[in-house]
């Protein structure tokens, strides 16, 4: 099995509205759209922080792979959300669909419950284009 | 297979240095990041175990122009070596565009060689990937030890080993020194592109 998803233009500029209207809008400060490979697919920010989105594309693949590898051990498929909170920024990284992740940056400001319901928000709306 | 954002028109390119343990991976990047710093704007990221040895992968991206009208981002990984993490090894390969092979001069290292790229097709075979059909350059790295009186491997009795049927393009080098670094990276690179010409058309 290897990634195979391929996007034209216009999905993109779809998806990119869908993560500037459900998640930048309201506060988050980067969101990005990766494959299990670590390409990142689209990604966006408030323009506050410039963070290297590629090497946290590729690390967040390794850590999505080896969490999945611990579920595999207590019985579960997989974990489908991952959440690592910092004391100032946090992330947190949710299944899209087979092979897509969303990771979403975002400080106190935000709070959990309502990122997670506007990234579930965001998920839903991207799946249909896809 | 890359990436193609048709949008940004940006391709991401992942070439992966695959080989036995304590072969120089790691030390490959390392030259690289350190002789072309200037044009690599990200930091090198590794993550590696107390003793030193790589444990996830390591992480180097940079930009190298333009081909078609898209830029090109290469990102260049190393798997870890050591045979017990092949759950990693395997993450890191899926998506692969390119491959490196780099293969331990040493005499005492000859079976972990062929062992490891054993190893790399049946990987590969999990991803529907057939070595011979994916962009690979063969590098047999520590020549330099000859000179340190160290037993190596001829290039003959590798080529034998790694390479009879493969027949990849293959450099003599000394990751330690840099010889043939640069030149093993490009030439992945070159074929890599080459490979990816046709889906930008």
């Amino acid at each position: 099995m290897d990634f195979t998803i391929e996007f034209d233009k216009q999905q993109i500029e779809s998806i990119e509205n869908i993560l500037q209207e459900e998640l930048i809008d309201m506060g988050v400060q980067s969101v990005i759209l990766m494959d299990l490979a670590g390409n990142v697919i689209a990604n966006l920010d408030s323009g506050d922080k410039g963070h290297d989105v590629f090497s946290l594309a590729a690390l967040a693949a390794g850590n999505y792979g080896a969490v999945s590898a611990m579920a595999n051990i207590i019985g579960e498929q997989e974990f489908s959300l991952l959440f690592h909170k910092g004391e100032e920024e946090s992330i947190h990284f949710s299944k899209v669909v087979e092979d897509l992740l969303l990771l979403t940056i975002f400080n106190k400001n935000v709070s959990l419950g309502f990122l997670r319901l506007k990234v579930a928000e965001a998920i839903k709306r991207i799946q249909k284009l896809l | 297979m890359a990436l193609i954002n048709p949008k940004k028109k940006e391709v991401q390119v992942k070439i992966v240095y695959y080989g036995p343990g304590r072969g120089g991976k790691t030390t490959n990047l390392e030259y690289i990041n350190q002789k072309f710093k200037k044009r690599i704007q990200n930091e090198m990221v590794t993550v590696k175990t107390y003793g030193d040895r790589t444990l996830f992968f390591d992480f180097l991206p940079f930009d190298i122009g333009e081909i078609k009208g898209h830029s090109i981002k290469v990102q260049l990984y190393t798997v870890p070596g050591q045979v017990k993490y092949n759950a990693t090894r395997r993450l890191v390969l899926r998506g692969v565009d390119g491959l490196v092979f780099v293969a331990d001069s040493m005499d005492l290292r000859r079976e972990m060689n062929i062992r490891s790229l054993q190893n790399l097709k049946e990987n590969l075979e999990t991803f529907n990937k057939n070595i011979f059909n994916i962009p690979l350059v063969v590098q047999y790295n520590k020549r330099d030890l000859e000179e340190e009186g160290i037993p190596i491997l001829s290039v003959d009795t590798l080529q034998k080993d790694l390479n009879s049927r493969l027949k990849a393009p293959y450099f003599e080098a000394s990751a330690v020194k840099g010889d043939n670094v640069a030149a093993t990276m490009k030439k992945i690179i070159a074929l890599t592109v080459t490979s990816l010409r046709k889906k930008l058309e």
